[in-house]
């Protein structure tokens, strides 16, 4: 580091109200009389919004008119707002890498609502660290990367199928993997698809069939994916088919593995025969069904919503309601009542096929889970009892046919495909958005999208616009052809101490490390696009020849001394 | 054709469908009818379930 930089480190700190997030709850004056004390700080500033066009126009105006050379923003977080601070920076021409943030609000005024003292105080130690920091900034350039020109998608579902032909329909080669036989996923097990009753076998030869004649498309079934290799723009998947494996070259690649329907057995005398899942039911309804069946029950909430799968698995609901239809336009006779907890019919449509149902004579009966109804077989039938709150008495349903509503659940190799793509699964097993706002259908990994049920239980509709959005957000660097990535990586500062030990490749959870052969002998290797600069290899480092740019050793000393000179 | 995008309303949804778009190089035009973008989320304090500032 050379020694003459803290001549021209002049530092703007701004402070933010955050309305009264922020304000509310620190004694801000206290904080910003303390801020001027800090060294090589030259201005300070509060803010009520800092990221309001008022607080970015004063950032600025304080590079430009006070000639402030590094910024730091003492607000929220850097994950939502950190980009905004670091390219107004760049406007007013100061390197955008020379910004810091501080989240005092996050980290003070929301955790500490009740301690306005401590929070100040810690407030004040946090921003001192991040001065220090920020004294010793350098100056980062965004890396440039070329993408291969086709996109990967796992799962042939309709999610997959929908991305797979938006992709292709945009002039992009696309490369299908389905694990199955057949293309269609859990739609080649449906009968009708509600709202509007359309044949599910229909519909989905339609798709297949443009899948299959599509010049760009190259699909493959009864096949998986078993290795992946690489980053974003140039991944090596290796994909074994029935005659062999092949290894292809990919730019981006979309995850719609789909869910599975939860096999309830030992649950209400499921038996798959008089005690049957909707998933079955809608076999049944497709064969027609035995007239005989006068009276059938459906059982909402069957191993969903409870401890061991907390979650509502959102489309039972409607598949029972439409179910129910389908039942009653068969059989018109034909007593079917629904046991539910809570009904969720969100949307126009299903809220309409809802009072449909109720006019055409389905009966809905609530229960409470913790009495929930019991089936007990009966001659040749079976026997539903169920505990009516309003009655406030049991009440006993004859069955010919008990439907049981059970949750999609995740697919039973998703930890798998999590660890072969390096993303990560919620505590149900289903893939985790990068942000439930900011990047629903991206993982944190770029280049890996997401969509359909392999994200949470989706309805035919969802899952199209799902695979939609995934295509949508895939062709931003297919379009491109190149990818900027963020600077924050690992790299080899000290090559001489590097021992090419090969522990740091071991740990990087992102495979962007590897051993080279050098004339300097074996060392270690940073794959600039792939490295998400998590730091571990860092850490792990004992010649400590590898360092993370913006955090680098000395510029986090700095900062526990900051820390640790007033503590 | 014309490769001009014109995206009418500029809450979120217009919002991100724009900048998707200019990501991908297509020129967008958005429509917004109110004298700021942003549309209810502006409007909002916190969202659930992040806790993230609406702004």
């Amino acid at each position: 580091m050379p020694e003459n930089r803290d001549n021209d480190v002049r530092i703007g700190v701004f402070i933010c109200h955050c309305g009264s997030n922020i304000a509310g709850y620190l004694e801000m004056e206290t904080l910003a009389e303390y801020t001027e004390t800090l060294p090589n700080v030259t201005f300070v500033q509060r803010n009520l919004y800092t990221c309001s066009e008022g607080g970015i126009n004063e950032i600025k105006k304080a590079i430009k008119e006070q000639n402030v050379t590094r910024v730091v923003v003492a607000s929220c977080t850097p994950r939502t707002h950190g980009p905004l601070f670091m390219s107004s920076c760049g406007e007013a021409g100061l390197h955008p890498y020379l910004f810091e943030m501080v989240n005092i609000r996050d980290q003070c005024s929301w955790v500490h609502m009740q301690l306005k003292e401590d929070g100040t105080t810690k407030a004040k130690d946090l921003i001192r660290m991040g001065v220090a920091k920020a004294a010793l900034l350098e100056p980062q350039e965004p890396i440039m990367s070329d993408v291969q020109l086709r996109a990967l998608v796992i799962g042939g579902g309709i999610a997959g199928m929908t991305a797979t032909l938006a992709l292709a329909n945009r002039g992009y080669e696309v490369v299908l993997v389905e694990k199955q036989e057949a293309l269609g996923g859990m739609l080649n097990r449906l009968n009708k698809l509600g709202p509007v009753m359309t044949d599910a076998s229909g519909f989905i030869e339609g798709i297949t069939e443009k899948i299959t004649q599509h010049p760009k498309i190259t699909a493959f079934t009864n096949s998986q994916v078993t290795e992946v290799q690489g980053f974003i723009g140039k991944y090596k998947v290796d994909i074994e088919t029935e005659s062999k494996t092949r290894n292809i070259d990919i730019g981006v690649i979309i995850v719609a593995t789909g869910g599975r329907v939860f096999v309830p057995d030992g649950l209400y005398g499921y038996d798959g025969k008089k005690v049957v899942t909707q998933l079955e039911m809608e076999q049944l309804l497709k064969k027609g069904l035995d007239s005989n069946i006068k009276n059938v029950v459906m059982i909402q909430c069957a191993g969903s919503r409870n401890e061991e799968r907390p979650y509502c698995s959102r489309i039972c609901c409607q598949t029972a309601v439409k179910n129910a239809m389908l039942i009653k336009e068969q059989i018109p006779d034909a007593r079917v009542s629904i046991l539910y907890r809570d009904m969720q019919m969100y949307g126009v449509e299903n809220e309409e096929m809802f009072r449909d149902s109720k006019a055409k004579g389905i009966r809905y009966m609530n229960y409470d889970p913790e009495k929930p109804p019991e089936v007990k077989p009966v001659a040749k039938s079976v026997q539903v009892s169920v505990y009516h709150s309003l009655l406030g008495q049991e009440l006993t349903l004859p069955a010919d046919l008990v439907v049981l509503s059970t949750p999609v659940v995740a697919q039973e190799d998703a930890v798998a495909t999590s660890h072969l793509l390096r993303i990560p699964v919620d505590e149900n097993g289903f893939f985790l958005e990068g942000h439930v706002k900011l990047k629903p259908l991206d993982f944190a990994t770029d280049g890996v999208y997401l969509c359909g049920s392999a994200r949470f239980p989706a309805n035919i509709r969802e899952a199209v616009a799902q695979g939609l959005g995934a295509a949508s957000r895939a062709s931003i660097p297919l379009s491109k052809g190149s990818v900027v990535v963020e600077p924050i990586i690992s790299v080899l500062t000290n090559e001489e101490a590097c021992r090419g030990c090969g522990l740091c490749v071991a740990l990087c959870p992102y495979s962007a490390l590897e051993i080279q052969n050098t004339e300097k002998g074996r060392k270690v290797h940073v794959i600039d696009v792939a490295c998400k600069g998590c730091g571990v290899c860092a850490a792990t480092c004992y010649q400590h020849a590898l360092s993370i740019n913006s955090f680098t050793d000395q510029q986090l000393e700095a900062q526990i001394d900051a820390f640790l000179e007033v503590s | 054709m014309n490769k001009d995008i014109l995206v009418i309303g500029g809450g979120i949804a217009g919002m991100q469908s724009s900048l998707d778009l200019a990501d991908m190089g297509v020129k967008v035009h958005l429509v917004e009818k109110l004298p700021s973008i942003g549309g209810k989320m502006a409007q909002l304090d916190k969202t659930f379930p992040t806790n993230d500032c609406a702004i």
